[in-house]
């Protein structure tokens, strides 16, 4: 696994959530946010549609916009203010979509 | 007009307290909240199964974040309280919100705006890379989610928030690799008078400080951002210049960075309330009087979406707004207690002022940006591009800059580039700041799926 960029400090005590990154099994916790879980497994959500790069969020409270990710089905939803569920597959391309 | 129930949007500081105000005179408002519980961002909630205590999550706050939910609370049965509810459009007569994936016309009678603020930053070179958030963003990462952004954080910027959280970090454990303010040290100590006369607020920044330090943590003033630096695709180190001019090499895995707050002014846009530079600020602000009216007949504004003043006076005007909203439509209101209201809230209008002086927002860091920075995060757009396609095309204002350039036209809708895209067109045009005018606003205020207006 990638090192994570987020560092959990407190709140360890949680049930256990699975999710799937890019057909990857991976865990969080229950009230992580998706970003939060996203972040804790590696350090991007997505690409750049511009070629800049890897991005991972940047306000963390649904003003920048940065973080919207997407799921296997298609539905996109912005990572900060959503929360991760068991079952989530979650798709983060590294070409613009 | 009916008995249309009173609208409040936005449940922070401000929101909750006329809420909570025009519940006790017997009127049951709509509350439209954008997050899922009450509290704003500074008394934001931690979800549900989280057990810290409130001490360990709003430090010197936590008696007010405490009184706040639960006087909110305590209303929730007599009020229709509309959380993860976005205000996406205000007209005159209706505004239209998104839940569930659902939209609603939701006509009204009279609003009171309570939108509150966003961090304010200024692009510097990597800062879009993965790794580096807002103030703000660090904050939540702690507060809402019991994380660090990363094992070692360079805190950067301006303002008392940057060392509320590089403090609040530092004691929940987190990884602090130094604090650099951009204001000289000079500038703070003269302004040492002002400060003075916000109280607490003075006393606990220095705290803050004396706090770090004795952690042997490196707090620097007059500091300049050069860089952040990439190595597999994350940020990995933070150069700056130190007050002496010295270039500094950092080594981090995380940069939270802010120069004071913006005040969100869409909604207000929206409803046509007429704004004005303020000085203070540096920032076109709705039109509002003492009383939270506004110059549009049944539109209200209170707290930090009309001008930063912080948690305390956004509360008082919670209420104030509350009150006038109660006189306007018949009701007897306590007389002395909107004076009291009001010589508080003159009060902290000194102390706004010097706060600016004690931190001032770094303008030249924009003017100055090179042109290999990129300035819109959404679009990609650079300030050299910004500048060529301003200048190719005659852009006089910041409409025109942004409908040429693509800067400010992204998902954020310039609510992250905007402050430092005026600064920058402004120094190439070498024109006030004040001459390039605002971002205007479209509905939707927000993205929103395209089903939900088809």
């Amino acid at each position: 696994m990638e090192a994570p960029q987020f560092q959990r400090l407190a709140e360890r005590d949680r049930p256990v959530i699975r999710f799937v990154i890019d057909g990857r099994s991976c865990e969080a916790l229950a009230g992580d946010t998706l970003l939060t879980a996203l972040l804790t497994n590696g350090r991007r959500l997505r690409s750049s549609e511009f070629g800049d790069g890897p991005r991972a969020g940047f306000c963390l409270m649904g003003t920048c916009q940065d973080c919207w990710v997407a799921l296997d089905d298609g539905t996109r939803l912005r990572a900060c203010t959503s929360f991760v569920a068991d079952g989530m597959r979650i798709v983060t391309p590294s070409t613009s979509t | 007009m009916g008995d249309r129930p009173p609208i409040v949007i936005g449940a922070g500081p401000a929101g909750s307290r006329a809420a909570v105000t025009l519940a006790a005179a017997g009127l049951a408002p709509i509350v439209i909240d954008e997050a899922p519980a009450s509290g704003g961002q500074i008394y934001r909630r931690a979800p549900a199964g989280f057990t810290r205590p409130y001490r360990s999550l709003y430090g010197f706050d936590a008696a007010k974040a405490r009184r706040q939910h639960e006087m909110f609370d305590g209303i929730r049965s007599s009020i229709d309280y509309r959380p993860d509810t976005l205000v996406w459009d205000l007209k005159p007569g209706a505004l239209h919100c998104l839940a569930g994936g659902q939209s609603r016309e939701v006509p009204y009678r009279d609003v009171i705006l309570a939108p509150g603020a966003r961090d304010r930053i200024i692009p510097f070179p990597g800062w879009t890379l993965p790794g580096i958030y807002t103030l703000g963003g660090a904050q939540i990462a702690l507060k809402h989610q019991g994380c660090a952004i990363g094992r070692r954080i360079v805190f950067m910027g301006t303002g008392p928030l940057l060392y509320l959280v590089a403090y609040q970090y530092a004691k929940a454990g987190g990884g602090v690799a130094a604090v650099l303010d951009t204001t000289p040290f000079a500038a703070q100590r003269r302004a040492v008078p002002g400060l003075l006369r916000g109280g607490g607020t003075f006393a606990k920044g220095l705290w803050y400080v004396a706090a770090l330090r004795a952690r042997g943590i490196v707090v620097a003033n007059g500091i300049r951002p050069v860089a952040a630096e990439e190595r597999d695709a994350a940020v990995s180190a933070f150069v700056y210049r130190n007050a002496a001019g010295k270039q500094r090499r950092l080594a981090c895995d995380a940069i939270a960075f802010g120069f004071g707050l913006s005040s969100e002014t869409q909604l207000a846009d929206l409803a046509e309330i007429p704004f004005a530079f303020d000085p203070v600020q540096q920032q076109f602000l709705p039109e509002r009087d003492s009383t939270g009216r506004t110059p549009v007949r049944g539109i209200y504004l209170a707290g930090d979406g009309g001008g930063i003043a912080g948690a305390d006076a956004a509360e008082l005007a919670g209420e104030r707004t509350a009150l006038a909203l109660l006189e306007d439509r018949g009701h007897d209101v306590d007389k002395p207690r909107l004076a009291a209201i009001e010589r508080t809230l003159r009060q902290s209008a000194g102390f706004r002022v010097a706060l600016e002086a004690a931190f001032p927002f770094p303008a030249d860091l924009a003017a100055d940006m090179s042109d290999e920075t990129i300035l819109c995060r959404c679009e990609g757009v650079t300030a050299g591009e910004f500048r060529r396609e301003a200048r190719a095309l005659d852009a006089d204002e910041i409409n025109r800059a942004k409908a040429f350039s693509r800067c400010g036209m992204g998902r954020c809708q310039g609510r992250v580039c905007g402050p430092a895209a005026a600064v920058v067109l402004a120094a190439a045009l070498k024109l006030p700041l004040e001459r390039m005018g605002r971002l205007r606003g479209q509905p939707p205020v927000k993205p929103i799926p395209m089903a939900v207006v088809t």
